[in-house]
This record gives structure tokens, sequence and C-alpha cells, in this order.
């Protein structure tokens, strides 16, 4: 499916720097001595809500904003400088950069939109070209206008037309979010493969999660202009250093409690809170997925009261009750299987202490 | 994080040459100062001390013009808003016979210039004309002693004869507005127990407010610029009043003075459409768009909204255009014996040119504002624009005054040098007059281009630098198949309104080049306009073309998604 860039020597091409970016719009203030880095043939991902300034870094990165502070390098080219507010133009600086509405050009065909970046003389690429609308199934719409495309076939388009020029960086802003549900896990399959074919630093820019634990080798988790965490999918779902980087990947259960021997004390077990000061107040967070929750009261689990429970399909969702020291807690939990008890009946559920996290209280 | 020795070394002069500003603000910055020099030179000259021309003026005729310029504008704007408001309300709310066609027919009366109204009325309720001879034979007067009869040639006349031509400004942007206002606010206000004619007072009109005033401005500087109309009825507007200190004083200096003080008024107005402009924008309510329901009328308040409708239409453009034919079947031979097709040539040759010159600047300036680089180029870009509220006379003075600068320092340069001299290059010439037909005309251009370009999403422009064309290449690339259309208006735009121009022209048009505005005031003015009426039917014949653009976009136009993209002034 994925078609081969045809270019040897590709993963030799250097990546992308920038160096403690920041930037305002007006008074606003959007990203906040921001550093990023992408190695050739890595694909890194920029994590974050929206209005988190992911998007801004990218355009900055592009040139099609002037960069007020900081540095950005293209390989061995120093590209946007933000003390002179030097600046090479977005042409000449060999991005390519695939927007979140494709901005395919209407009044071009497919095959005009895909060679738009190449010179009348590059007669390899356009053969390239030629054959990569093959490799995606498009060959047949090479003179048709973008508007008869699905929006899948928009997004492989784009994605070629990107890839045409050989760019030294890719930028994606939001690429699967234009697109169906239904579609999207199979064009990020096929994306992805043509991307580690391609061997060029890609940044790609993400509000989903699932998509950037897909898609990336390394994760930048963006809140508020500021990076919060940067590592690799696994590292940013095992081990988030802060509670929003928990909550990324959906709403979690606290339990709260107390330091007392270097471990709190929670209904549902002691769990061990290293770093943290003895007595201090702190929260238990443990993700719904992290709860295993069976229907013969055990001796070793924490009896809880089934609210609901609900099927989504491949997976349950349990609101359970948890009854203890006379208070009563809600707490959500997601079974692998249909697993559907009778409200109001008793279940009993265990954590792994592995996949507990302890933060302070204060933090939100 | 790897090394970052290679990131922080020093930068190369390549990059910093980068520093310079680019090619595109430098033309668009250029470029604007070149459109705007009018306007600047008339506003040096408002900013430079008089010479005693303000104490011989303040007492004879300053206090006149004033007066007499702030009735014409208080009149017109009075009459517009009546006629404009009460018409759209009616088509966009009430259903009754005629609706449908009025809907479109109230914008007709915009193909016709003012003076070619007044001509018309003129000849019509003149003591020798038709009806004042129908009704002494009807009665059988003798004399103008033995009945009363209004005099046209009065500030009334011209109050009257402006309104009926400017009212469609008010209508078209009510109409809008109207049309914009959610259903839900008006239906809400009606279950609150509300009549429909309390919705209109207390919700509908305060909504539509801002467009309103934008439209009574432009019809107000419209009538601030109208040379044809006050001079024929004799009001001493600050307009006539310029023609009359340049041309009969011959005191070049006066006039820009007097020009200077018209300023405020154009200022005036421009405050008052910026600030109406950007509450328009407060005002959207929700965006549910929905038929809207109409009040059915029956009887005789059918026939009274029809007739409200009718008598704009009728009085606006069916009269002069049937007159008109009439007069040009009877006298076309005198017309065509007049050099018709010649001065047909000159009005279009002159209106093309302008066009096309105004087309290609508007899109530069409006792809300078979108490439965006700073105040320098948004502030550049609005004052070029500024022309279109500035009546043509006070443009014609910035533009002689520069001109003839010009000619005399390359005329003392070919004297020093050269040792004769060049006499007068540009003053006198087309290029003058294409000068003041691009200062006034822009905006109109760069307005339509601009409403265009922003149709296209930014992406493309990204997608397009990305993949390696300069700013030139992704507007030749991209921007322009894509606004295609726009430009195609723009210039129609701009070429109907250069044949229709009239006060810029008689003063700036080579001696002895006549267009079809010069030639039809001309007869007018001997008393023998019936033999130039064909020459008057082309200028509405083709003051009818941006009506028909008008009529199919803003009737095509969605509720919600703005007025029609060619409103004038909206840079």
């Amino acid at each position: 499916m994925a078609p081969h860039l045809g270019t040897p020597g590709l993963h030799m091409l250097p990546g992308l720097h920038m160096l403690n970016v920041s930037h305002a719009f007006g008074s606003k203030q959007v990203v906040s001595g921001v550093s990023v880095f992408v190695a050739p043939g890595e694909l890194v991902c920029l994590l974050g809500p929206s209005g988190c300034g992911k998007t801004t870094l990218l355009r900055l990165a592009a040139g099609l904003e002037t960069l007020q502070v900081g540095r950005i390098a293209i390989g061995e080219e120093i590209v946007s400088d933000g003390a002179s507010g030097a600046q090479v133009p977005p042409e000449r600086r060999g991005v390519g950069l695939m927007f979140q509405d494709f901005a395919l050009f209407p009044h071009l065909t497919v095959f005009e939109n895909v060679v738009f970046g190449l010179a009348d003389r590059a007669r390899d690429r356009r053969q390239w070209a030629r054959e990569a609308l093959k490799g995606i199934g498009l060959e047949a719409y090479a003179d048709a206008f973008p508007h008869v495309l699905s929006g899948g076939q928009q997004q492989r388009v784009a994605l070629l037309r990107a890839l045409a020029p050989v760019p030294r960086v890719l930028l994606l802003d939001e690429p699967f979010s234009g697109l169906d549900v239904t579609l999207r896990a199979q064009i990020r399959a096929d994306t992805f493969e043509v991307l580690k074919q391609a061997g060029i630093a890609t940044l790609m820019v993400t509000h989903d999660p699932e998509e950037a634990m897909f898609m990336a080798d390394r994760i930048l988790v963006m809140k508020d202009g500021r990076i919060m965490q940067s590592g690799a999918p696994a590292e940013i779902y095992s081990r988030p250093e802060t509670v929003f980087v928990a909550e990324l990947f959906g709403p979690v259960n606290r339990l709260r409690g107390q330091v007392a021997g270097g471990a709190v004390a929670t209904p549902l077990g002691r769990f061990a809170a290293p770093g943290q000061a003895e007595g201090a107040a702190v929260q238990a967070l443990i993700r719904p997925e992290a709860l295993v929750v069976t229907a013969e009261p055990a001796t070793t689990a924490t009896p809880l009261r089934v609210v609901t429970a609900r099927t989504l399909g491949r997976s349950s969702h349990l609101t359970l009750a948890l009854e203890a020291d006379g208070g009563r807690q809600l707490l959500q939990a997601r079974v692998a299987r249909t697993f559907l008890p009778e409200p109001g009946t008793t279940v009993a559920a265990r954590v792994d202490p592995a996949d507990v996290l302890v933060f302070p209280l204060a933090e939100a | 994080m790897p090394s970052t020795a290679a990131i922080d070394r020093a930068l190369p002069a390549t990059l910093l040459a980068r520093l310079l500003p680019g090619r595109w603000t430098v033309a668009t910055v250029l470029v604007a100062l070149f459109v705007a020099t009018p306007v600047l030179t008339v506003a040096v000259i408002a900013l430079t001390p008089a010479t005693d021309i303000w104490r011989h003026l303040y007492s004879t005729v300053l206090f006149s013009y004033v007066e007499k310029t702030l009735t014409l504008m208080v009149g017109i704007g009075i009459g517009t808003f009546v006629i404009g408001t009460g018409t759209a309300w009616l088509v966009t709310m009430c259903r009754f016979p005629g609706r449908n066609m009025f809907n479109w027919a109230l914008l007709l009366p915009l193909a016709v210039p003012a003076y070619i109204l007044a001509f018309v009325v003129t000849d019509q309720l003149e003591y020798a004309g038709t009806v004042q001879v129908a009704l002494r034979d009807a009665f059988g007067w003798k004399s103008r002693q033995e009945y009363w009869f209004p005099e046209i040639r009065s500030m009334g006349g011209a109050i009257t004869v402006m309104t009926l031509v400017l009212y469609p400004y008010v209508y078209l942007l009510a109409r809008a507005a109207f049309l914009e206002q959610s259903v839900c606010v008006l239906e809400v206000s009606r279950t609150l127990g509300k009549t429909p004619w309390q919705c209109f007072r207390s919700v509908a009109l305060p909504l539509a407010r801002p467009a309103i005033v934008v439209g009574m401005s432009l019809a107000m500087m419209e009538a601030l610029n109208d040379f044809g109309t006050v001079s024929y009825f004799a009001v001493n507007t600050f307009t006539l009043g310029i023609y009359d200190v340049w041309l009969n004083m011959n005191d070049l200096g006066g006039a820009a003075q007097l020009a200077s003080v018209l300023m405020m008024f154009v200022i005036l107005l421009i405050v008052l459409e910026r600030l109406a402009r950007r509450g328009q924008r407060y005002h959207h309510t929700s965006s549910r768009l929905q038929a809207l329901p109409r009040y059915r009328l029956t009887g005789l308040r059918a026939g009274l909204a029809a007739a409200a409708c009718a008598i704009p239409v009728l009085l606006g453009f069916v009269l002069p255009a049937s007159v008109l034919v009439s007069y040009a079947i009877r006298f076309y031979e005198k017309t065509l014996e007049a050099n018709y097709l010649e001065i047909t040539l000159n009005s279009v040759g002159l209106s093309a040119g302008a066009a096309a010159v105004a087309v290609v600047i508007g899109l530069v300036l409006a792809y300078g504002l979108r490439l965006g680089s700073g105040a320098v180029v948004r502030t550049a870009v609005r004052v070029a624009g500024v022309g279109y509220a500035v009546p043509g006379a006070v443009l014609a003075i910035g533009v002689i005054v520069p001109m003839a600068a010009v000619d005399n320092a390359v005329d003392a340069v070919a004297r020093t040098t050269l040792g004769f001299s060049t006499g007068l290059l540009l003053s006198g010439t087309v290029v003058a007059i294409l000068y003041g037909y691009l200062a006034r005309f822009l905006a109109l251009s760069f307005g339509t281009v601009d409403a265009g370009l922003a149709k296209v999403s930014r992406s493309m422009d990204g997608a397009a630098r990305t993949l390696g064309a300069s700013p030139l290449m992704t507007m030749v690339r991209v921007h322009f198949p894509l606004v295609r259309t726009s430009l195609l208006t723009a210039a129609l735009l701009v070429f109907v309104d250069c044949m229709k121009e009239l006060p810029m022209t008689i003063i700036l048009r080579p001696f002895g080049l006549e267009t079809l505005a010069t030639f039809v005031f001309q007869y007018a003015s001997y008393e023998n306009f019936e033999e130039s009426a064909l020459g008057a039917l082309t200028i509405v014949g083709a003051g009818l073309i941006p009506v028909i653009i008008l009529a199919v976009t803003s009737l095509r136009t969605r509720p919600g998604h703005g007025g029609p993209e060619t409103a004038p002034g909206a840079c």
C-alpha cells in the first residue's frame, strides 16, 4: 500500500531543531520557552488540548509565522532567529506541511496537486508521483478534481503532495481529525507506513492521545504553551509526571489519603508514595482500565456495589460505589469483555500497585 | 536533547539580508501611497496656513456653503432612511402583490446618475414641460401667475432627485440586515406579545441600525460628490463652491482651501460609517437559518405596501428610462450627428483603462495586505481606499496640484540641462483623468478583490508556500485562478462608475475630449437635453450592469453570509 519514495539516502537527511521558542499573539502568550528536536527518520508528536500552542509551533517551523523568541534550524541551516527577526521564507525551507483541512487546490487536478511543488524539469519525480498515486490506489483519479474525492482520499493526496518535493522536515497538523472515525484507523496505519519508509524527520500535532501513541516515537505533551512531559508513548502513559498528563487518556479515579511510612492507605490497598513527604495529603490515581473487577467477592479484594453497568461493545463500563469510612465514592471501571453485573449486587475490585499513580493533592 | 552547538552559532549574512523589508511590503506601500497622493495632497493643503482667502470667503459665501451642504446631507439622509428602510422592511417581512418583483426592482434607480434624473425631472416639470403644459391645458390657465407649482430647481428638488437614486444603498444594506436577523429573535418578540409594528420598532430596527447607518453614510458621500445636480439646480453647496472659486475666480488655492473644509464633512461620514460597521459585527444574533414567515397583507394594506414600493421605482427608474427611450427614438439622429460614437468610444476607453489599472492595483494591495507585514502596510492600504469617500471636486484638486508640481519640476530640469521647455506633460492629459478615477474608485475594486481573497482558505497560501512557491507565484498559480470572478466583478464595477463619473471628468479631461457624461451635461445646460438622450440612455444602460450583479448576488446571498460582496467602501 505504501508507495516507496524511491530516493536513496533519505534517512540521512538532518532533522529539525527548535530552541527556546516563545510566541505571543498580541498580549496573549501562546508558546513559552519550548525546545523541540526531531531527528531524521523520527516521528515526534505534539500532544495537547486545543489552544495549547502546538499548531503555532508547527507554523513557526514552516516559517508561516515570524519567530519572536528563540531559534529554529533545519539540519545545519538556521532558518529563523527570534533575536534579529531574520527568517528564511517558507518556500526556501524544504519543509512539507499537511493541513488539517488538507488544503488541496480546488482548481487543479489530483495529479497537478501532487506535482505542484515539483519543477517542470523534475521528470523522475513526476514519474514517481504517477507511481505513488497508483500505490495509494488513486491512479484513476489523477485527472479528477479534489472535490470528487472522499476525505480519506484527499488526505492521501495531501500527504503525497507534501512528500513529493522530498522535504527535509515534514509537518502534519491534525492529519486525521478531518476523517471519518471508521476510516481513521486504516488511514493512520497507511500513513505510518509511508512516513516510516520516507525516513523524514516528522513533527505531528494532535489532540488525540491514541493517535499520538500509535504514530509517535516520542510524544511531547503541551499545556498552555509549555512542554509538560516528553518521552516514548509507553512512558507517557505509564509514568505521567503530572495529573494533567495522567488525565490526557481519559478521566481517572482519585482516592485521597495521607502518606504514612512512605505509602498511602486507600480502601483499595496501600500504595507506595515515592518522593512524597511523610504526612502529606496525596491522591492516588487509578485508571478505569487498571481496576480488575470480578463477580465473586474475594477476601483480598475490596467489595464494591454496582451502580450501573453498560456495554461499549469491546468493553464494559461499570460505575461502582465504594462505601468505606462512612463515605461513598463512585469509581469508574472499564473491563475488556462483556461483563454486566446487576446493579445493586456486590463485586470485588483489585488493582496492581504498579498501575497506581500517586501525586500531591494540591495538584489539580 | 542533542547538542545545540550548531544552532547557537552566529547568523550567516544570507539570513541577515532577509531582514530588509520584503519586495511585497515595499511594493504594497508604494502603490498605496501613489493612489493616496491626491487625498494626502488635500490633507496637506488643509494643514497649511491659509491666505486671506478665508476672510473673503467668510464674509461672502462660506456660511451659505455650510448651510446648503448640511441641509442637503440631512435631507438626503432622512429621505434615503425612510424610503430605503421602509421598502426593505416591506419586502423582507410582508407578502403583498408584486413583492418578488419589488425585491429586485427597488435596486433599479441605482443605475440612474442623479444628474440624469435631474435633467429628466426638470424637463418634465418646468414651465414648458409636459406636466405644466397639461395642467394649463386642463384648467385653461394662461400664465405662470395664475397657479402655484413647485420650483424643481431648488434645494427641495435636489434632495428629492438625489434621494430617489441613492435610497438603494440603504435599501440594500437594510434588507440584508433584516434577512440576517434570526427568525427566532422576531418570533420570540412576537410571542412576548409585541405587535408587528412594535417588533419593527423595538427589535428589527435597532438590530439593523448599523447597516442602515452605513447605507445612509454611503448615500450622503454620494450626495457630497454630486456636481451635476447641484450645478443644474444652482444649489450652492461646497462642491459647487469649489468649482466656482477654481474655474470662475481662477483661484486654485482658494478652491483647495474649500476642498479641505469639505474633507471635514467626509471625515465625519467616514467615522460614522466605520463606527457603524464595527457595531454590525456584534449585532449578529443566532445563526439559525429559516425562511422568514412573512406577514400576509390584504386589501387596502396590500395596496398601500405595493404603492410604497412602486413609487420610488417609478420615479427613480421607470420615468427617466421611458423619457430617455422616447427622446432617444425621436432625436437619435441629432445625437449621432454630435459625434455620439466617438464620445462613447472615449468613455469606454477611459473607463476600461481605469478599470484595468484599478483591478491590478486592487489585487496587489489586497494580496499585499494578505501577506501581512504589520501596521505600515495596513495603514497605507486603508489610506489608499479613502478616495471613495472624497468628492470628485476635492480629488480633482488633489490630482492637479501634484501633477503640476511634477510637470514644473520636469520642465525646470529640461530647461537647465537640455535647454528647452517640456511644457505640461501630465496635466490636462488622459493620465490625469485616469489617476483621478483610480484615486476615487480603487476602494471599489480593492473591496471586491479582498472579499474574493477572503474566501480562499489561508491554508492554501501555506500549502503553496511550503511547496516552494514564492509569494508572487502563489498569487499567480493559486489565488488568481480562484478569484477570477471577483476580479471581473471588480473591473465591471469600476468601469461603470467611470462611465457615470462627471465632477472629476469635467475638470480633468484634456481640452476638447468629450465623454458621455460631459456631453449630456453640456447639452442639458444648454436646454438641449433631449438631443443628448441617447447618450444619457447609454450611461443608464451601463449603470444597469452592476445593478444586475448586485441583484443576482444579493438575492442569492443566504442570511448569515453577510451582505453583498460588492458593498462599496468595504476596506
